[in-house]
C-alpha cells in the first residue's frame, strides 16, 4: 500500500525539549490510523507537523511524496484541530465557501450541502458559529477539514465535545471515507472509539513510537476461562487454539462444562502496559 | 493567488460588517465631524475680527482655517491608526491562541500571502477611512470659512500612508506579542513618535538643534511622523507673512515638506516592517 503520509525519524524538540524522539510512521491509501497516546506524549506534535503547522528539527514527514508544509501537501490535507475556533460571525455555508475558495474546491454549493448532511448539520446551514452547540461545531469542523476532498484527513481529538449521538455519527462519516480511500489520521483519547473504527494502531509515550500493528495483532491471550459445576477456572496463558485440549481434558476427567471462554486482553490493557502509567 | 488574496480581503471587510466595527467607527466619525463643524464655525466667525486695522498683516481666516484643519488632521491620524490598530490586533500570535488561525494556515494559500491580504484590508480601509474623514473635514471647512489648504491631496495622501506603515508597524508586533501586550506596544510607539514631533515643534521655537535633531531623527525611524509632519506644512506651504510666521509658532512649527526621500523611504519601511512580519511568521510553531 503507497503511503499516503510517511514520517521517517521524526524529531522535534521545544527549548531542548524532546517532543518527539525519531518516529516512523506511515499511515496508506483509505487506511484508519488511531494515534493514541498520554498528554504531552507528541500526538499533536506530529499531527501539527504532518500539516505544516510546526516544523521538525530533524527526519522528515511527507504527504503523497511531498514535503510535509509544501503546498502540495498541503492541498491534499484536511485538517481538525484539538483546539480550534471559527469565527462567530460566520455561518455554516459561509464558513465551508470560505474554505473552498481558499483551497479551490471547484465543489460549489453541492459539495457543501454533501459536507454539511454527511455531519447531519444541513439544517444548521444558515446559523452562525456562534449560535451553535460545541458538537455543532466540532463536526462543522470535521465538514470543513473536509472541503475539497482531501486525500489525508487529520483530526486531532475530533470527537472530545460529542455526545454518543454525534460519535456515532463521526464513526459513519469515518468509515464512509475508509470506503472514500481517504487515509485518516486520528489522534484521540477514546480507546473504545479507536478499537471500533481504526484499522491499525500506533501508541506514542514520551515522543517515541512504543507500538504498533492491527487491534488484534496487539492484543494478548489472557487464558481461557472454563465454568463447571465444581467452579470456574482460568487456565492462564492460553489462547484460542488451546481451548478445544482444555475442554477434552476437563471432560475426561468428569469435569461437566457450562461455559467456555478465550480471553485476551483489551486495548485499553495493551496502551496501560505501553505508556506504563504515564500521564501527561 | 489573486484569488486567495480577494478572499481573505473580503473575509477580513465581512468580519469588520459584521462584527459592526465599520458601523461603530460611521458613528464615532460622524461625531467627530459634527463637533468639528460647530468648531469651526465658530472659529472663522469669532475671529472675523482678528488683527482688524493692523494694515491686514495676518489673514485670520487662513490662520483660524491652518490652524483647526491642522487639529482635524491630528484627529484624523490619531483615528485612522486605532483603526489600522484594531483591524490588525491579534492577526498572528492573538489568532493563532485562540485557535481561528490554524484552520487557514493549513489552507494551500500560504502563510505570507494570507499575512499580506489581511495587511492589504486592513491598511487600505484604514487609509481609506483616513481619506475619507480627511475630505469631509475640507468640506466643512471651505463651509464654514471658505479656506482651503494650500495643497489639497498631498496631505491626505501623506496621512493615508502614515496609517498603512501603523498598521504594518502593529502587523509585526502581532507576530511576538499576545493581544494585549500588542495593543500596548503599538500605541505606545505611536506615542513616541508624535512625541518626538512635539519635541522638534518646541526645538523649533526655541531654536534648539538639538530638539529639532531629535523629531528629525523619529520622522526616519518612525516615519508615520515624519509623513504627518510633512502634511501639516503642506497645508501652509505657500502662505508667508506675518500668517505664515505665526503659525510656525503653532503646532506647525518644526514640519518640513515631504521629501522624496521620505517617501520612498516610508515605502521601504513598510517593506521591511511587513518581510521582517511574513519572516517571523513562516518561521513560526503554531
Amino acid at each position: 500500500m503507497a503511503a499516503v503520509l510517511a514520517a521517517r525519524a521524526l524529531r522535534k524538540s521545544y527549548r531542548g525539549k524532546e517532543a518527539l524522539v525519531g518516529v516512523d510512521l506511515e499511515v496508506g491509501a483509505g487506511e484508519l490510523l488511531g494515534l493514541l497516546g498520554p498528554n504531552g506524549a507528541g500526538k499533536s506534535t506530529l499531527t501539527k507537523i504532518a500539516c505544516g503547522l510546526v516544523r521538525p528539527s530533524g527526519g522528515s514527514v511527507e504527504v503523497l511524496g511531498q514535503p510535509a508544509g509544501s503546498p502540495p501537501a498541503r492541498a491534499a490535507i484536511g485538517y481538525l484541530a484539538e483546539l480550534f475556533r471559527f469565527p462567530g460571525w460566520c455561518s455554516a455555508e459561509e464558513l465551508l465557501q470560505l474554505h473552498q475558495r481558499l483551497c479551490g474546491s471547484a465543489g460549489g454549493a453541492s459539495e457543501r450541502a454533501e459536507l454539511l448532511a454527511l455531519v447531519e448539520l444541513s439544517h444548521a446551514a444558515d446559523t452562525r458559529v456562534e449560535t451553535m452547540s460545541k458538537g455543532m461545531q466540532q463536526r462543522l469542523g470535521i465538514a470543513q477539514a473536509l472541503v475539497g476532498s482531501p486525500r489525508l484527513l487529520l483530526l486531532d481529538e475530533p470527537t472530545s465535545a460529542l455526545d454518543p449521538v454525534g460519535r456515532r455519527i463521526v464513526r459513519g462519516l469515518l468509515e464512509e471515507l475508509r470506503r472514500r480511500d481517504v487515509a485518516v489520521l486520528l489522534n484521540s483519547h477514546l480507546l473504545s472509539e479507536v478499537e471500533l473504527v481504526c484499522d491499525r494502531v500506533a501508541i506514542i509515550a514520551d515522543g517515541k513510537l512504543v507500538r504498533e500493528g492491527r487491534p488484534v495483532d496487539l492484543e494478548r491471550p489472557r487464558g481461557v476461562e472454563v465454568e463447571t459445576a465444581n467452579g470456574v477456572r482460568l487456565f492462564e496463558g492460553a489462547g484460542h487454539e488451546q481451548a478445544p485440549e482444555i475442554v477434552a481434558r476437563l471432560v475426561a476427567e468428569g469435569e461437566r462444562i457450562h461455559r467456555v471462554e478465550v480471553l485476551s486482553s483489551t486495548l485499553e490493557d495493551v496502551y496501560l502496559e505501553a505508556v506504563r502509567g504515564r500521564t501527561g | 493567488m489573486l484569488r486567495s488574496v480577494s478572499t481573505v480581503i473580503g473575509y477580513a471587510l465581512r468580519e469588520g460588517l459584521r462584527r459592526r466595527v465599520f458601523l461603530a467607527v460611521l458613528l464615532l466619525s460622524l461625531g467627530f465631524l459634527a463637533l468639528y463643524g460647530v468648531g469651526a464655525h465658530f472659529a472663522f466667525r469669532d475671529a472675523g475680527g482678528f488683527a482688524e486695522g493692523e494694515a491686514k498683516i495676518l489673514d485670520p481666516k487662513a490662520f483660524t482655517g491652518a490652524t483647526i484643519f491642522g487639529m482635524a488632521m491630528f484627529t484624523t491620524l490619531f483615528l485612522g491608526s486605532v483603526l489600522a490598530v484594531f483591524l490588525t490586533l491579534g492577526i498572528v500570535r492573538g489568532d493563532a491562541e485562540s485557535g481561528l488561525l490554524q484552520p487557514l494556515v493549513v489552507r494551500p494559500i500560504g502563510r505570507t500571502t494570507l499575512m499580506l491580504s489581511r495587511y492589504l484590508a486592513a491598511a487600505g480601509l484604514a487609509a481609506a477611512y483616513v481619506l475619507a474623514v480627511y475630505g469631509a473635514a475640507l468640506a466643512i471647512t471651505w463651509q464654514a470659512g471658505h479656506w482651503a489648504p494650500d495643497h489639497l491631496l498631498g496631505p491626505a495622501l501623506a496621512l493615508a500612508l502614515a496609517v498603512a506603515i501603523v498598521a504594518a508597524l502593529s502587523l509585526l508586533v502581532s507576530t511576538f506579542l499576545s493581544v494585549t501586550a500588542q495593543g500596548i506596544v503599538v500605541f505606545m510607539v505611536y506615542g513616541a513618535g508624535l512625541t518626538a514631533g512635539l519635541l522638534a515643534q518646541i526645538g523649533h521655537a526655541i531654536n534648539s538643534a538639538t530638539l529639532h535633531s531629535i523629531g528629525h531623527t523619529a520622522s526616519w525611524v518612525l516615519p508615520f511622523e515624519g509623513l504627518y509632519a510633512a502634511s501639516l506644512h503642506a497645508l501652509i506651504s505657500n502662505t508667508s507673512g506675518l500668517t505664515g510666521v505665526v503659525l510656525q509658532l503653532g503646532p506647525f512649527g518644526g514640519s518640513e515638506a515631504a521629501s522624496p526621500g521620505l517617501i520612498i523611504w516610508a515605502f521601504i519601511y513598510t517593506a521591511g516592517v511587513l518581510a521582517i512580519a511574513a519572516a517571523a511568521f513562516s518561521r513560526r510553531d503554531l
